[in-house]
């Protein structure tokens, strides 16, 4: 198990490196390079050139990359090049509210997604099933987005009951797990969750479903098991599928969602990476994306470690 | 009593799901700002118009202000840091500024004149140990007539420029002065000093997080005591999306927002919020190009397209935001002058103009015009050129687009309409600051100003044009230049050298408890008249 830990950590090095390879690639293949997006409009040739020299711009693509990666590996993700500040305490403070959107997305997503695949997977083809799948179906199909501003124009414009912007009254600086800023939480996060509702409630359904119609479930039955201790084990041959499925979207959780927190004008990821892309500013997308990258891998490991502990059928030698 | 109890919990928590977002204390203004972070917090400042207005003129100063007092009369300079300034008599490259006394940076040190030294180092000289190349990039380009400067006292500054130029005030009303005792203080590291800026404006900054929120208080030593600002505090919130911004307000996060999306002022006026507007600096045009071979080099198409918009129109598509341009100023600039092409609608002339050239409705004139999706300032660009397309096409102007993305688009205005990158366009829908002589005339027409020299875009080259720039630039006393400034003025719209659409508004939507707000004909707004109740 720890050689199998050791070797999935080291996998992270190629894929980190690929990563930043391919952002790298990509940003300077879009148009417009960062002196254009922080010189203003009508500066002179000069002034641009010779801030393209202040900010490494003018050295060739492979030796930029080079020295990124130099102090990249150190931890150094250089500064922003739209606000001066260090990429990594940006990039960290960001990451930490987008954990927190995206963790209490899960926990309500999740649940709610589990219980609603399950009830629907055990009564298939009943009016709970179909009101569930309806569910699941208007989840995956609702652009989550447009979803979020009628939750806002219904809850924070027309019933004054929600904020429908930021993440508390002095911002993220001073979160604090009162009502006061836990309201801001609440439209974000069901807005996130929309998708995992769908998501987790279709693949626990339909793994519920497959499972019931084993025939050990049959001899659970015939040895006269309550159907409490036959749900016992059904939930057991469930988990691991659904365990992966929510790792996956956990990973999507937190890798932020763009359009959410821009919406929502929450200090997350997403709105640092819509912001750095606008911007051009290309250390900031360069650490955002790489630690998303990591983190990805990361959750990717955790999520098989769960699985095995889950279901020892499933070996990680 | 168990009952009650419960229905009185019930109510409470009720009230508290009801309760509007953090009731706002006596005397905060909370604004929704369009940008999506908050703007550079050392002295130069980045991010447009709106990061100078928001994070320039409130913490710092310059030495020549703009006058943000009157909402009915163009806006000019006024003295800032310097309460006067002249130019040599016998040496028309010698400048002398008279500073003030009395001024002091929030950090409690004095305003004197080696501090403006070490401001213009900051921007000019990479040995200086202050150069911050951040401020650079947004105050290098805007002094270039600057070529030494020195402290000859205290109180007064001598300025030499590298040739004759007038225009010098304007230039330096761009250049924000940063304390240089605070930025010993914190250690000479420009982002320390970020963390907790200190100018001598009427506002200090106190704290702030990127892409979150910044939070000013007044500063009570501020040497203009009509601008010491009445407000307890003062809270700027990046809110980038408009759909956003207008719900923030809706919801009492904020009690005022930049530029609320044209279709939301009606609803937004119906429940009570006042929505503010009044024309300013800016211009909505297509800038022509005069390279060989473009249909605008005929004064008659000019002319005939400049007839032919609908402005009236396009003014109900924007709900009335908008002021239907008369000129490449707006008609009560003190540049005006009296030209004596009148910009209105009428196709008919429009047609007859086109006829006498060759074309019609039924032999249209291609253009081709390179627009963006969005952008700063641009206001509608999509609905607007559609617009435009359209009343254009009914007189005999067939108009085919190139759209690009903004930044695309602000290289492509850097190129050039020579240039191969703009793809035959012979057209760029490029919103102008026009604010001071330089940005509203020359660097658009100057036939020195081509590119890669500067942002001539349509390579346009008229040596008559040419003079009266020298002119201007020659012309130290300022009624006689704005005699002259009119005379350029002229020229731009009697030799219909843009198609011109329309000047923007900048509307705004604020709570009704906001008072005292006058909105200057300028791209910066004072904040220190206002109160919240």
């Amino acid at each position: 198990m720890i050689s199998y830990l050791i070797r999935r950590l080291l996998y992270s090095v190629p894929i980190a490196l690929g990563v930043s390879l391919m952002i790298f690639m990509l940003v300077h293949l879009a148009p417009g390079d960062p002196i254009s997006a922080i010189a203003p409009a009508d500066a002179p040739p000069d002034v641009v050139e010779r801030l393209r020299v202040d900010y490494g711009y003018d050295k060739p693509l492979p030796i930029q990359f080079g020295l990124w990666l130099g102090r990249a590996v150190t931890g150094d993700l250089g500064n922003s090049v739209a606000s001066g500040q260090p990429v990594a305490a940006e990039v960290m403070s960001a990451v930490g509210n987008t954990i927190l959107l995206s963790l209490c997305a899960a926990v309500f997503g999740f649940t709610l997604g589990a219980v609603l695949g399950f009830v629907a997977g055990y009564k298939q083809g009943r009016a709970m099933d179909k009101i569930a799948t309806a569910i699941a179906v208007a989840g995956i199909s609702v652009p989550h987005y447009w979803l979020g501003m009628v939750l806002v124009i219904v809850f924070s414009v027309q019933l004054n009951a929600l904020p429908a912007v930021g993440m508390g009254p002095g911002g993220s600086n001073d979160w604090a797990w009162d009502w006061l800023h836990m309201r801001h939480l609440i439209l974000p996060a069901i807005t996130l969750a929309v998708i995992p509702i769908g998501i987790v409630m279709r693949t626990t359904r339909s793994a519920v479903a497959e499972i019931l119609n084993q025939e050990f479930v049959q001899a659970l039955r015939a040895k006269g098991l309550s159907e409490r201790h036959v749900l016992g084990h059904v939930i057991r041959n469930v988990a691991p599928t659904v365990l992966a499925v929510m790792g996956l979207q956990l990973g999507y959780l937190l890798g932020g969602s763009i359009l959410i927190e821009t919406v929502f004008s929450w200090p997350g990821t997403g709105f640092l990476l819509n912001t750095a892309i606008f911007r051009r500013d290309i250390p900031m997308l360069q650490g955002t994306i790489l630690v998303l990258a990591l983190f990805f891998v990361f959750l990717n490991v955790v999520v098989d470690l769960i699985q095995t502990a889950v279901d020892p059928r499933i070996k990680r030698a | 009593m168990g009952t009650m109890r419960r229905l009185m919990t019930a109510a409470a928590v009720t009230a508290a799901l009801m309760a509007p977002e953090l009731a706002s204390a006596q005397g905060t203004l909370r604004i929704g700002m369009t940008l999506a972070d908050i703007p550079l917090t050392t002295g130069q400042t980045d991010q447009g118009g709106e990061g100078q207005r928001f994070m320039g003129y409130t913490v710092y100063d310059a030495l020549v202000n703009w006058d943000l007092t009157s909402a009915d009369k163009a806006s000019d300079l006024v003295p800032g840091l310097a309460t006067e300034w002249a130019v040599d008599a016998s040496d028309k490259t010698k400048w002398i500024f008279k500073l003030r006394q009395g001024a002091k940076f929030h950090d409690g040190s004095e305003f004197k004149a080696p501090a403006v030294v070490w401001n213009l180092d900051k921007l000019l000289n990479d040995k200086s140990p202050q150069y911050d190349p951040k401020q650079a990039a947004q105050g290098r380009s805007r002094i270039p007539a600057v070529a030494s400067y020195k402290a000859v006292d205290d109180y007064t500054l001598e300025v030499t420029t590298k040739e004759p130029d007038a225009f010098l005030p304007y230039q330096l009303s761009w250049i924000l002065i940063s304390s240089p005792a605070h930025w010993e203080t914190v250690g000479k590291d420009w982002v320390k000093f970020a963390e907790k800026p200190s100018g001598t404006g009427p506002w200090q900054l106190v704290s702030w997080t990127a892409r979150e929120r910044a939070e000013m208080l007044p500063f009570k030593d501020y040497w203009d005591k009509t601008r010491v600002p009445k407000l307890d505090k003062l809270i700027l919130v990046p809110v980038p999306e408009a759909a956003t911004r207008t719900s923030a307000l809706r919801s009492g996060q904020v009690d005022w927002i930049e530029a609320p999306a044209p279709d939301a002022i009606p609803s937004l006026k119906q429940a009570g919020y006042a929505i503010t507007s009044n024309g300013y600096p800016h211009n909505w045009t297509w800038h022509l190009s005069r390279a060989e071979g473009s249909p605008w080099n005929d004064i008659r198409i000019r002319k005939a397209a400049n007839l032919a918009v609908d402005r009236d129109g396009l003014s109900e598509l924007l709900g009335g935001m908008m002021v239907p341009a008369k000129g490449h100023v707006l008609p009560g600039s003190q540049w005006f002058g009296k030209p004596s092409f009148d910009i209105t609608y009428d196709p008919d002339a429009a047609k007859a103009l086109l006829a006498e050239a060759g074309y019609g409705p039924d032999k249209p004139v291609t253009v081709k015009v390179l627009i963006s999706a969005s952008g700063s300032g641009q206001m509608q660009p999509l609905p607007m050129n559609e617009y435009i397309q359209q009343t254009l096409g009914e007189v005999g102007i067939k108009v085919e687009f190139e759209v690009v993305e903004w930044n695309t688009m602000v290289n492509l205005w850097r190129a050039g309409a020579k240039s191969d990158q703009v793809k035959g366009a012979n057209a760029i829908n490029f919103t102008y600051f026009i604010q001071d002589p330089f940005t509203a005339f020359i660097r658009h027409l100057d036939s020195r100003l081509t590119a890669p020299n500067g942002t001539n875009w349509g390579w346009y080259n008229d040596p008559e044009m040419d003079a009266l720039f020298t002119k201007a630039k020659n012309t130290f006393e300022p009624a006689e230049q704005a005699k002259v400034l009119q005379q350029v003025h002229e020229k731009f719209v009697d030799d219909a050298l843009f198609l011109y659409v329309t000047h923007d508004v900048a509307p705004r939507a604020m709570s009704s408890k906001v008072k005292g707000f006058v909105q200057a004909q300028n791209w910066y707004q004072n904040f220190s008249s206002i109160t919240v109740e």
